[in-house]
């Protein structure tokens, strides 16, 4: 018998702390996977975020950071000017990254720092309970948001694979969706591309994720896969938004 | 076709469905019995696996191991 | 190394270069700016990481990882800066981090303005962020105590892996002496727990992290850090006692203002009063026990301090009422003038003898 599919070395055996069919395990298989089809599991050191992920030390194999909340740029920063010749990456969600992180994240790219972001985005803030995100959908309601994110009351949600690709120092960024199976292989792909960047020393790299929240969404996990389909990528659009 | 194996690590199946969803052949539904957690675990229901690793790409949890004949 | 004239900043810069720091992080802010400048221009000359971040902010978050990989690594900043590291500083107790913090001290609150002020010692001795920790803290007042303080801060901070503050202020980081700077030591890191990447080799992954959900498991960090704190406390105990066995009125200032206190004890020798000084070097841990050695018959104690009275209070839990106590403070930047202190020993000595 031939192996065709099992579970990656660079995950420890850890049980997900993630509710049933929440995609973040999707994404961090896909991010074990290339670390140790691109032979950089073993100088791999990863970061993780405050959020439904901040637990993720628990399950990359890797040595491992959390960091405060929307600071993993910088974490990663000082692990890379200690550690040139090791890989660092950072996983993120929309509430860390693309709120309280935006300073971090920007500047991170603006240096160049010869990292790669994960950033998760599901529109939502999961771990707290389900609050309003920057990447919150006009009308979706939020427990912050209980009628509904009202453009006139808050603006319109923010595009963070856009706004990072007309930085200079970003050289790779891409948005991806895990919601079937054809879209994980080509997530896989964003995230190896983002990966050889940093290996290549081009500079930063970025894959956007979209992602679901069956919990706080309020769907099972695989209607969350159709509602990710229906409205999240109609707002973001997928696709490559630079490669150096 | 290729015959496939199915190993499920059912104490971590949070019986999401994902690989029920997508599986091209419908050879996984939820099982009966709830694991330790109170999870109803995906079991193997036929024997038309043709070991695609759809189900495996999909499982958040990573707890199907695919083989092949 | 010979003697060398320089201002404080300068001093606090190559020694933390001749201790060995790979790394700075930081963010411009006046009264510390010739530090970051240093560092900018001397730092790359021994191969060491010089980064100016964007914020304070993520300056701290950039020391937190480069301590978690095995870095010797300093920042530096002033008042409100250091209010923004906090965020950082509490991690980096938390995920028990060793690192040198440099406040130089400015006028408060809020962005205040650029001239000395003692107004952060609460925030640099107590823990400036959330949850139950202290901050080992040094105050130097002199340019080569600036040097000194460094490099023990850095061994410090190594040995008990925990962020290590030295506070100054505008006036000492401004202020030129002569200084004889440590030689250059390289920094050979000994750190196992340092999550550096080396997991394959090491058979077992590092992780660097501030959050520990179980009860037990952050009442047992909890009970480690205090156990930490305590140690330091007895080890690292600094002060200066002059006069203090006969006096009739203490002096305690820390910093800056000690230098002026100086002045008030000649002042006093020469009418005739019998005035002694305690100075603070550690601020945590306060130096309790030198107020054991003051005169049974001393009338009173008089904290000085560039502030509205906040070493006062470590000054009273440590004499815990045998003497009365007694304060005289400037803000905004006014210096301490030895004149108006001696005659506020006067009146509470009532008058001169």
């Amino acid at each position: 018998m031939a192996v065709v599919y099992k579970k990656s070395i660079a995950l420890t055996d850890a049980p997900l702390t993630y509710c049933p069919g929440c995609t973040h395990g999707i994404i961090h298989k896909l991010v074990a996977e290339n670390l140790v089809e691109l032979g950089v599991y073993d100088k791999a050191i990863g970061v993780g975020p405050v959020g439904c992920s901040a637990l993720c030390d628990f399950f990359f194999a890797c040595d491992m950071y959390i960091a405060g909340h929307g600071r993993a740029p910088a974490v990663a920063t000082g692990i890379k000017r200690t550690h040139p010749d090791k890989f660092v990456f950072t996983y993120q969600g929309d509430g860390d990254l693309a709120s309280i992180g935006t300073a971090e994240i920007v500047h991170a790219a603006h240096r160049g720092e010869k990292i790669s972001t994960i950033f998760v985005n599901n529109a939502i803030y999961g771990m707290t309970g389900g609050q309003m995100a920057p990447t919150t959908l006009v009308g979706q309601k939020a427990t912050t948001a209980p009628y509904g994110r009202s453009e006139e009351h808050c603006g319109k949600p923010i595009r963070i694979a856009e706004m990072i690709a007309t930085i200079e120092g970003a050289k790779f960024v891409e948005r991806v969706s895990v919601n079937n199976p054809a879209n994980v292989r080509k997530a896989k792909k964003a995230i190896r591309r983002a990966f050889e960047l940093q290996l290549e020393g081009k500079g930063f790299g970025l894959v956007e994720v979209l992602s679901t929240c069956p919990t706080n969404w309020g769907y099972s996990a695989v209607n969350a896969l159709k509602w990710l389909e229906e409205n999240l990528i109609p707002y973001y659009p997928l696709g490559n938004y630079k490669d150096y | 076709m290729a015959k496939g194996k199915l190993t499920i690590d059912s104490e971590k199946c949070k019986g999401c469905e994902l690989c029920v969803n997508f599986c091209p052949k419908k050879t996984l539904e939820l099982g009966k019995e709830t694991n330790t957690k109170g999870y109803f675990p995906v079991t193997v229901v036929n024997d038309e696996c043709i070991a695609c690793g759809t189900c495996a790409i999909m499982c958040p949890d990573s707890i199907i191991t695919v083989e092949k004949e | 190394m010979a003697k060398k004239l320089m201002k404080g900043n300068e001093a606090i810069a190559q020694a933390a270069i001749n201790a060995g720091a790979t790394h700075f992080f930081g963010y411009p802010i006046t009264p510390q700016s010739e530090l970051i400048e240093f560092m900018a221009r001397e730092m790359p000359k021994v191969g060491a990481c010089f980064l100016q971040a964007e914020s304070e902010v993520a300056a701290s978050y950039m020391v937190y990882g480069a301590a978690g990989a095995g870095a010797r690594v300093i920042t530096s900043t002033s008042s409100p800066g250091l209010a923004l590291k906090q965020e950082g500083l509490t991690y980096m107790v938390s995920a028990e981090l060793p690192a040198v913090i440099v406040n130089i001290s400015r006028g408060g609150p809020g962005l205040g303005n650029i001239l000395p002020q003692q107004g952060d010692y609460f925030m640099c001795t107590r823990g400036g962020g959330n949850g139950d920790y202290y901050h080992p803290c040094f105050a130097p007042a002199s340019v080569q105590e600036c040097a000194d303080l460094i490099v023990e801060a850095f061994d410090i901070a190594d040995e008990y892996r925990m962020p290590v503050l030295v506070l100054g202020d505008g006036m000492i980081g401004q202020m030129m002496e002569p200084v004889e700077i440590p030689e250059y030591k390289k920094y050979v890191p000994n750190k196992p727990w340092a999550a550096d990447g080396n997991h394959i080799a090491r058979g077992v992954h590092n992780r660097i992290n501030a959050m520990d959900l179980a009860a037990d498991v952050l009442e047992a960090k909890n009970n480690k850090i205090q156990a930490k704190l305590k140690e330091i406390s007895e080890k690292y105990v600094k002060y200066e006692s002059i006069d203090v066995e006969d006096a009739d009125l203490v002096l305690v200032a820390y910093g800056t203002p000690s230098r002026a206190c100086k002045n008030v004890l000649k002042k006093a020798k020469e009418e005739g009063l019998k005035v002694g000084l305690i100075r603070p070097i550690s601020l945590y841990p306060f130096p309790k026990v030198a107020f054991d050695k003051i005169n049974p018959k001393c009338k009173a104690i008089l904290a000085v301090e560039q502030s509205c009275g906040q070493m006062i209070e470590d000054v009273r839990l440590s004499v815990l009422g045998k003497y009365p106590v007694e304060f005289f403070g400037r803000t905004g930047g006014n210096p301490i003038i030895p004149e108006q202190v001696f005659e506020k020993v006067k009146n509470i000595l009532g008058g001169t003898k």
